[in-house]
């Protein structure tokens, strides 16, 4: 197949621009449907149960892993690309150039680490929710903890986040996310030329605010689960989704 | 002042290279870069060594001959300008300088400092150009272009070809000279009739000879001795998405 997003540099970085603007909003989707979380778990769960094995929620998940494999899979072609570009003698002295920032330049680096995040994620989660709805069960054990049901988001949340490690590690990865998308936000309205000089403040501010949108909604949300997180809370969150079984 | 000069020298394209070392003294803080270099070599060719080769040629800043790469900048350290214009006043005295050549794969290096920048070239015959008539000179006036489009055509047109910043770039992408080119003729009547054409082709030529993907970093537009900014990029990256969606 030969077109203009697979040959051609810009076309590729359309790719990129593309499905990374796509990610960024499926992202704040998942952010806002979190934050239901702070103020009333039954609705949490009440989300989830709408978004469990059905033909939709199923479609959605296709497309979105799908997002997610041809960025990842773009991100290495590109990348592979500028390595050969670059020529294989090196300058021996290199320097900061004025206005580059860090994350503009590791980008791959920061998409790796997301991606492992999101590996760790799937396990935590995905694997305890729709998974066990596709295999044809309706609840697992979730850390020690049996009979959560697949739809039960908030008392797997509950669990995972009791543990400080997993705290940690998600924030770790949000903030992976939040280097990695000062830098993708802007540069995703350069790839297909909307910008110019006017516009760069602005794009730049926009994805500040994000970016710090998204880390702050999803960290809030991890820290307060491990600080309201125990074992009778998770025992009526389960009772109660057994009740409406 | 005195310097201590760490030079890359490599006899052709072929073999290998290594840095050596050399001494310069007694020289003033109002001489050029390039002088410095004139003077390194004189002392060389008295010697009996071999003078160190680099490209240069109008020494005013215009013609994009010179390169190199010192002390991890293109053009060295000064702001905004090429290596022929910045002073030994730059650098600290007594300090030790490193010279390297372009390092892109599209730029091999010829000998020593002077590396083939000949892709560049071909870049802009694949689209580089307007086809008009080339008789009488007409009326400067004829047609009327806003100003904005005109200062914004001149800022892209300063660009010297230098190759600067596929050198600069981590990518060894040259999307700040392709873009410098289109935006030049794209926001003049003149050059918007083969404006489709030209991004297309020059894209293509760009890719064809190796030059990497552009990742937004910003890096050409930091050490561009013409300041040329990154909004052209964007400006090539609509011309190429329009044209090629028209197709």
């Amino acid at each position: 197949m030969s077109c203009f997003l697979t040959n051609s540099s810009v076309g590729k970085k359309v790719v990129m621009s593309v499905t990374g603007c796509f990610l960024v909003l499926f992202i704040l989707f998942h952010m806002s449907m979190n934050i239901t979380m702070l103020f009333d778990w039954a609705s949490y769960n009440a989300i989830c149960r709408f978004l469990g094995a059905n033909w939709y929620a199923l479609a959605a998940t296709v497309i979105l892993a799908a997002g997610v494999a041809v960025h990842f899979l773009y991100a290495f072609i590109l990348t592979i690309d500028n390595y050969r570009a670059r020529g294989k003698q090196r300058y021996q002295v290199t320097v900061k150039e004025k206005g580059v920032a860090w994350s503009s330049k590791n980008m791959l680096v920061l998409g790796i680490i997301v991606i492992l995040g999101l590996g760790l994620h799937l396990v935590h989660f995905w694997s305890k929710m729709q998974l066990v709805e596709l295999m044809g069960g309706h609840a697992s054990i979730v850390d020690g903890v049996a009979g959560v049901q697949a739809t039960n988001g908030a008392a797997i949340m509950m669990i995972t986040f009791s543990k400080w490690y997993n705290v940690v590690l998600y924030i770790v990865w949000f903030a992976a996310l939040w280097f990695h998308l000062t830098h993708g936000v802007w540069s995703m309205f350069q790839s297909v030329g909307f910008a110019n000089d006017t516009w760069y403040p602005r794009l730049k501010c926009l994805a500040n605010i994000v970016s710090t949108l998204i880390f702050i909604g999803f960290a809030v949300v991890a820290v307060y689960c491990f600080m309201t997180s125990d074992a009778l809370l998770i025992e009526e969150m389960i009772a109660a989704e057994n009740l409406i079984h | 002042m005195n310097f201590t000069l760490k030079i890359w020298r490599q006899r052709d394209a072929k073999s290998q290279g290594a840095f050596e070392t050399y001494k310069v003294t007694d020289i003033s803080a109002d001489t050029s870069f390039l002088e410095m270099m004139d003077i390194l070599n004189n002392n060389l060719i008295h010697e009996g060594k071999e003078p160190v080769a680099f490209d240069h040629d109008c020494r005013e800043g215009i013609c994009g001959m010179c390169s190199m790469h010192i002390n991890g900048h293109a053009h060295g350290p000064s702001q905004a300008v090429t290596t022929c214009q910045m002073y030994m006043r730059k650098f600290k005295d007594g300090s030790t300088i490193t010279i390297e050549p372009w390092r892109s794969a599209a730029f091999p290096v010829i000998r020593d400092l002077v590396v083939d920048r000949a892709a560049y070239d071909k870049i802009l015959q694949a689209g580089g150009f307007i086809s008009v008539r080339t008789n009488s000179v007409p009326d400067g006036n004829a047609i009327p272009i806003p100003k904005a489009d005109a200062d914004e055509s001149m800022d892209a047109a300063a660009c010297v070809g230098c190759g600067a910043c596929a050198a600069t770039c981590k990518n060894g992408s040259a999307m700040l000279f392709v873009a410098a080119r289109v935006s030049s003729l794209a926001k003049l009547p003149q050059g918007k009739v083969e404006g489709a054409r030209r991004a297309k082709a020059m894209v293509a030529k760009m890719d064809e000879l190796g030059f990497g993907n552009c990742t937004n970093t910003g890096a050409c537009q930091a050490q561009c001795p013409k300041s040329i900014s990154i909004a052209h990029i964007a400006r090539l990256n609509r011309e190429f998405l329009a044209a090629k969606l028209k197709d």
